[in-house]
């Protein structure tokens, strides 16, 4: 088990998935919680590019990949622009002031 | 507050020593005389073992950290290590987009806002809501389980094919088969740009003069 294969980078996409999880439940700070969202595509993507490694073949997985990577891109400046009028509302990033509808 | 993060480094190199020379003794059959592998090990083991533990550490520094600047750093190293793991898996072109999208824009971004809305000498700013039980408990829950899918499912993996550039198949595939979703997210960057601008923009009130007007 100790030469590297398809587990190995199972197991890691697993850990990244797990702690960005825990970041995300945990985090009261909202920029924290979207760094617990990168973490957890980050482990996505692990798992995708080793799936295409080792079972499929071609470049499908790594495509998928590049699209999340798309994706988390437009994700973090979306929601990164949220928490600056959050804070701007607010003077706050608790996510935890953010339950109102209105000012 | 910074010595932490060496010092997670500096745990992630120790971890990584270890494994390296357990597992070189073990090829040698001097610590364990049972038939676990089929060979020394190789350099890009190594290298594995290395960038694995250089991306956990980092995300173990996001996760728990108490502060959400050292939570930034973590998560650079955190995103280096999975972008130097992809060149392990013949992703180069991944590797270096990962590079240049996250920690050259969105790592850059996370930094900006940590800047502009926390107060700086406010340390603790990001305590844990769910408290230390919580965050322990969600962690027992999940990582067993998905280290035992990960481990005990009978992939249909080959063995691992030589490492090739794959730049040129990607640039078919986004021009031929990928086409449509290729311009689709072209679009969705066009939306997420004008969209982060309009959100992020101070509201000028009518009976407030114009602050850069003077």
């Amino acid at each position: 088990m100790l030469h590297v294969g398809l587990q190995h980078f199972l197991v890691l996409g697993a850990l990244l998935f797990s702690l960005g999880l825990m970041t995300v439940a945990t985090r009261r700070n909202a920029v924290g919680v979207l760094m617990g969202v990168e973490l957890i595509l980050n482990g996505a993507n692990v798992n995708f590019v080793a799936f295409n490694h080792y079972v499929t073949g071609g470049v499908g997985g790594q495509v998928f990949a590049l699209f999340v990577i798309v994706l988390a891109a437009a994700e973090a400046a979306v929601g990164l622009a949220i928490v600056l009028a959050i804070f701007q509302t607010f003077r706050s990033i608790d996510v935890r002031l953010a339950d109102t509808m209105r000012e | 507050m910074p010595r932490k993060i060496v010092t997670w480094v500096v745990l992630a190199a120790l971890v990584v020593t270890f494994v390296g020379i357990l597992g070189a003794s073990v090829a040698d059959g001097a610590l364990l005389p049972v038939n676990l592998t089929v060979g020394p090990i190789t350099l890009q083991d190594v290298l594995f073992y290395a960038f694995a533990g250089l991306t956990v550490a980092g995300a173990g520094a996001v996760a728990f950290s108490r502060n959400i600047l050292y939570s930034a750093i973590g998560l650079l190293f955190a995103l280096m290590g999975a972008g130097s793991l992809y060149v392990l898996l013949s992703a180069d072109f991944l590797a270096v987009t990962q590079l240049l999208v996250y920690i050259g824009g969105v790592l850059v971004l996370i930094l900006f806002a940590v800047m502009l809305t926390n107060r700086i000498t406010e340390v603790n700013i990001s305590n844990a809501s769910l408290g230390v039980a919580g965050a322990v408990a969600l962690l027992v829950a999940t990582v067993p389980v998905l280290v035992f899918i990960a481990v005990a499912t009978p992939w249909a993996a080959h063995a691992a094919p030589a490492l090739a550039p794959t730049t040129r198949d990607i640039g078919n595939g986004f021009l031929t088969r990928w086409l449509l979703p290729f311009e689709l997210a072209s679009l969705v960057l066009l939306a997420t740009l004008i969209g982060a601008v309009v959100i992020a923009r101070k509201e000028l009130k009518q009976d407030e003069p114009d602050p850069s007007l003077g």
